[in-house]
């Protein structure tokens, strides 16, 4: 297993090639089949779509500290989808936040691993997220005092799809550029499926790149999936003035496992333990 | 009674904090110039952001802005901040107990003219319901002053109510304010009035009258809501075995519910509640509201004579 000393993510675009992104992101895959199942409950389907993005935000891109949560120099990151939870919960055990045996903790009483991200109770979360629309504009807030505190660190934030049905994400879409947060980047794991089913036939959100852009933004678009791409446009939004960044990340709801891409049945659903075998084998993993 | 601006006190008050702690930022919904947050933005225009007509993404940004270690004000109608930003306030600012202090003016039926959609009744109630969310509920100028000063410097999330109208200036500078702390402002041996903002005033001039007629009334001012003084609520209640809330607020989920949660769990008395009705308000001059809903001292001194009654039987 892929293990990096604490001080290997303290400064940003670390040398680190996509083969190894890629294998990362096959065990955080694996603990998110893992962890869900073991609560039989959690969203497993976002959590895939959004994971090589976090992968690359947390082993490539972002200057962070394991061993010191609090450090005041950091990059942030918010996840403003909170349900995938078990995606962060991985790749914040596998950078050493905590143990990996904690996630077996994940969604049980007494646990530190809530259903949705808690500031409060696990090392490494910027800010409690769940009810979707409010985490991004938590992210500009945090744009907003780091630049106030002179810090020139950056924050990342990951939305939905679905979420940008929420009214508030528009909000936060005007004032960050009102106030020209070129210290924030957005990504947005457009994977096309909410609950209900595709977004553009439960409430279309699309031309989504256009609004984007008409709110102000600096938009990018990439393959969500394809490291290059990916470390690229994280790279481009840093040189990014006045203004924030918006990466229009185009995703696939459980990649990784065939028979679970493109379903909206994996949003909220753990894989029961026959699939979870089958998911975990496709996934390299010798049962 | 002289009377003064509460509001002006908060948009004062923010500017002597602002000077002492750079870590003071202020935001607003475009109603800066109502709730004087406005006069902090004129002295401190890189400490203050108008975040238009959006509450909940202003809460929402507070809330990040808190996680980088300021101090956030926050002020809009109390309408708009308890009601239409409910979820972000119970998400993402007392849910992880953040620094995030909402001080709302226009609370309660004085914001008058405007009517009902303008008149926050209920947001007393909708904060009190929140873990986490401490409510605050002063009565005059100096008080306002006080209190600012304090939710400044103490940790975690804070509601503090604040109106439209001028009110009696009832304390002067020798007044001390702390948390979760009732005044005993006159003693009695009959009946126990507890009140809060404007009420603490009508509730003063209902025991004069009440004294004229052998009534011995002890008024208390509980401008923390919560966390309640159960102590003083409890040993009011069993000196004098009978008590009446007094708020510009419904009668559902404000300082009434708050004291009458405290005493059925402590010292059982009969009880009446001064407040609104489950209503909506409607337009007119503030203070011919007070008098139309019987929030005024009359009202009060109603429901005294009132619970006195069911005190002899």
């Amino acid at each position: 297993m892929l293990r990096f000393e604490p001080e290997f993510f303290r400064k940003r675009n670390r040398e680190i090639d996509e083969s190894t992104l890629r294998v990362i992101s096959r065990e955080v895959r694996k603990d998110i089949l893992k962890m869900t199942s073991e609560a039989n409950s959690g969203h497993p389907g976002g959590s895939m779509s959004a994971t090589d993005i976090m992968v690359t935000l947390f082993y490539y891109k972002m200057k962070h500290n394991p061993d010191n949560p609090k450090w005041e120099e950091r990059d942030r990151f918010v996840l403003s989808k909170g349900h995938v939870s078990p995606a962060l919960y991985s790749i914040l055990a596998r950078c050493g936040y905590f143990p990996l045996e904690e996630l077996k903790t994940f969604r049980k009483l007494k646990g530190n691993l809530q259903g949705h991200p808690d500031m409060l109770k696990t090392p490494g979360i910027e800010i409690s997220t769940g009810s979707l629309g409010l985490g991004i504009g938590a992210a500009a807030g945090m744009a907003l005092g780091l630049k106030l505190s002179k810090i020139s660190s950056k924050v990342y934030c990951i939305i939905g799809d679905g979420e940008s049905q929420e009214g508030s994400v528009w909000e936060t879409s005007m004032a960050a550029c009102h106030y020209n947060l070129d210290n924030l980047c957005v990504i947005l794991d457009n994977n096309n499926l909410q609950i209900d089913g595709p977004v553009d036939e439960v409430m279309s959100i699309y031309p989504v790149i256009e609004k984007w852009k008409a709110f102000g933004w600096h938009v990018i678009e990439i393959d969500g999936h394809n490291f290059k791409e990916i470390k690229e446009a994280l790279n481009e939004a840093e040189t990014v003035k006045y203004k924030p960044t918006m990466i229009v990340a185009k995703t696939v709801k459980g990649k990784g496992v065939s028979f679970m891409e493109n379903r909206a049945e994996w949003h909220g659903k753990a894989l029961p333990p026959d699939l979870l075998k089958e998911a975990l084998k496709e996934l390299g993993e010798i049962v | 009674m002289e009377k003064a601006s509460l509001r002006d006190a908060y948009g004062n008050k923010l500017i002597e904090l602002g000077h002492k702690d750079e870590r003071i930022v202020v935001f607003d919904a475009d109603l800066s110039g109502s709730t004087k947050s406005g006069k902090f933005g004129k002295v401190f225009p890189e400490r203050f952001f108008n975040m238009g007509i959006a509450e909940i993404n202003m809460i929402n940004t507070a809330a990040g802005l808190a996680t980088t270690g300021k101090i956030v004000f926050v002020s809009t109608f109390a309408i708009f901040a308890t009601g239409r930003a409910w979820e972000a306030v119970r998400q993402m600012v007392c849910y992880p107990e953040l620094n995030v202090k909402i001080v709302c003016t226009h609370g309660g039926i004085t914001v008058g003219e405007d009517g009902a959609t303008h008149q926050a009744l209920e947001d007393i109630a909708n904060m009190r319901n929140i873990p986490n969310m401490k409510i605050i509920v002063p009565t005059d100028d100096i008080e306002t002053a006080q209190v600012i000063e304090k939710v400044a410097h103490t940790d975690g999330p804070f509601y503090v109510r604040l109106t439209r109208e001028k009110f009696p200036r009832i304390f002067d500078e020798n007044y001390k304010f702390e948390i979760g702390k009732g005044y005993v402002l006159r003693r009695g041996e009959d009946v126990t009035v507890i009140a809060n903002g404007i009420e603490t005033s009508f509730a003063l001039e209902a025991a004069e009258i009440l004294e004229k007629e052998g009534i011995s009334v002890e008024v208390i001012h509980m401008p923390t809501v919560k966390p309640v003084d159960r102590e003083l609520i409890a040993s009011s209640a069993e000196k004098t075995g009978a008590v009446v809330t007094a708020e510009e607020h419904s009668i559902i989920g404000g300082l009434g519910s708050a004291v009458a949660e405290a005493l059925v769990e402590t010292h059982p008395v009969p009880m009446e509640r001064v407040g609104t009705p489950d209503t909506f308000g409607r337009s007119g001059k503030g203070w011919e509201l007070i008098n139309f809903y019987k929030l005024d001292t009359e009202g009060i001194t109603e429901k005294i004579r009132k619970v006195l009654e069911r005190k002899k039987r």
